[in-house]
């Protein structure tokens, strides 16, 4: 227990420790939110869905989380070759315990990135539907972090160098982040696109914190927040089979 | 306090470690030379767990580390070849983070990080980043934190790598004192041959993965009739230089140092 936590506050410390990283990873969801939101919001408003800074804030929010869970498992990648991760492999603690305190790490940093980017919307004019929305919203970004820190882990013990990396980037995390709904509305879609959100765990997270946050929810937070349990037990399962299975 | 018979390890075609049987007393220091590529840290790699061998039967104190790697693994420390700490976080945290790992009470754990850091002299460091400090200041870390959980055998994987003849004899000092004073079994690998004639109390040459020479540096250059540990080294192993395959390990490494400085 006391090597899960001593693992997890790692991970905790080194993230509160790179300031300039926070304040970079909170520029690529601003643009979004900035140039997109008041760019569409005209033309969003105009075909009578309301504001569009309102609907994307949360699609945002998940964005940050979806990047930062994804970079921790792959720090995992950092630490193998190189270093501290060896330290944890010959300690005497079962492997199951690293990873858990790990993945819990990321999801935790994670979760601060996506309080910071909720934040950060609210400064440029976002407005959640009232308090009682937040502990609920807190439920579904918890619940995404899970998810993606759990897919970063999987990622981070089967990577075997850096060059992996961008394939990962560009045929998984961007992908996810594009069908995931978070940019446009799940409803009227083609057959096609609306089988691939379907598909795509980050779009119960998005929906169910829009959901929460604006009263928009496409498919039901009921839902969301199921399908979120079950992929996240999943990828959790995966990683530590895949963690268990890594060779120096 | 190790006992290996019959260590096989094969990658492959490739016969790492093919057939290796040695014993190390206890309170010994123990070098383990051979030419790159010869199965030294294979054979580290297999007795500290990281790695499980094709065949053979391995004891450390006694303990199987295949059937009980948890408890093998509280009984050894070891300082790999790369360094392993984390460079974000202070000395004084790594320390603590490894005590935490190997279960030190809380306690202890702050006596002996004290007491380890002002040894290797670095306790006025101690809430440096770890990624400020030279090359020779984090090797004498590792080895501070490979005796935190008072381990009974430290494993040295070419601990002395890179450094400058300062650094060298300093951490040498400082392990044979750690060696009378605290009795761990010490087993080290290394290139500079003349650290392991000063240093080992018995030293083993493996090559192509199997010890072709064992016994004191006297013993050694006696039987090859060379005047150094090194011309025995080269007698027994030849003078052919070996050129390994770079591995995504290799590539990473070069790449780290490239980004450094």
């Amino acid at each position: 227990m006391s090597a899960i936590y001593g693992l997890w506050l790692r991970e905790v410390k080194r993230y509160l420790r790179s300031r300039p990283q926070i304040i970079a990873s909170l520029a690529q969801p601003l643009l979004y939110l900035l140039v997109l939101g008041f760019g569409l919001g005209p033309v969003f408003q105009q075909s009578g869905q309301g504001s569009y800074v309102q609907f994307i804030a949360p699609g945002v929010i998940a964005m940050g989380i979806l990047f930062t869970s994804i970079f921790s498992g792959i720090g995992l990648l950092w630490d193998r070759q190189f270093g501290f991760l060896k330290e944890t492999l010959v300690a005497p603690v079962p492997r199951l315990y690293i990873m858990i305190g790990r993945t819990l790490g990321g999801a935790t940093i994670a979760m601060i990135q996506g309080i910071l980017v909720l934040v950060v919307c609210m400064i440029a004019g976002f407005r959640p539907q009232g308090l009682a929305a937040v502990p609920l919203a807190l439920m579904f970004m918890a619940l995404t972090a899970i998810v993606f820190a759990g897919l970063g882990t999987v990622i981070g013990s089967s990577l075997r160098d850096m060059q992996g990396f961008q394939l990962i980037m560009n045929f998984l995390v961007m992908p996810i982040f594009f069908l995931s709904g978070a940019l446009f509305p799940l409803d009227n879609l083609p057959a096609v696109l609306h089988a691939a959100t379907r598909l795509d765990p980050l779009s119960y997270g998005v929906d169910g914190l829009r959901g929460a946050l604006i009263d928009r929810a496409t498919i039901g937070m009921g839902l969301d927040a199921l399908v979120l349990v079950v992929v996240a037990s999943v990828f959790l399962v995966l990683g530590a089979r895949a963690f268990s299975k890594i060779q120096i | 306090m190790i006992r290996v018979e019959n260590l096989f390890k094969t990658f492959g075609e490739v016969k790492a470690v093919d057939g290796v049987s040695f014993h190390v007393a206890a309170g010994e220091i123990f070098a383990f030379l051979g030419p790159n590529g010869a199965g030294k840290t294979t054979t580290i790699q297999m007795l500290t767990t990281l790695l499980t061998p094709t065949s053979g039967t391995m004891r450390l104190d006694g303990i199987d580390p295949l059937a009980n790697p948890l408890d093998a693994r509280r009984r050894f420390g070891i300082v790999f070849q790369d360094p392993s700490l984390d460079g974000e976080l202070t000395a004084y945290e790594n320390l603590d983070l490894h005590g935490v790992l190997y279960h030190v009470p809380r306690k202890v754990r702050a006596e002996r990080i004290e007491v380890l850091l002002k040894s290797f002299e670095l306790w006025e460091r101690k809430d440096s980043y770890v990624k400020t400090y030279s090359g020779g200041m984090k090797r004498r870390l590792e080895i501070a934190r490979g005796f935190l959980h008072t381990p009974k055998i430290l494993f040295l994987d070419e601990p002395t790598l890179g450094l400058d003849p300062q650094s060298r004899n300093q951490l040498w000092a400082q392990v044979k004192q750690l060696n009378e004073t605290e009795k761990v079994t010490v087993f080290l690998t290394t290139h500079y041959m003349d650290e392991a004639d000063r240093v080992a109390h018995r030293v083993a040459i493996i090559d192509h993965g199997k010890i072709v020479a064992q016994g004191t540096a006297q013993e050694l250059k006696q039987q090859t009739g060379a005047d150094s540990l090194e011309g025995a080294f080269l007698a027994l192993t030849g003078t052919t230089i070996r050129d390994e395959s770079a591995d995504s390990a290799d590539q990473m490494r070069q790449m780290v140092k490239m980004w450094r400085r």
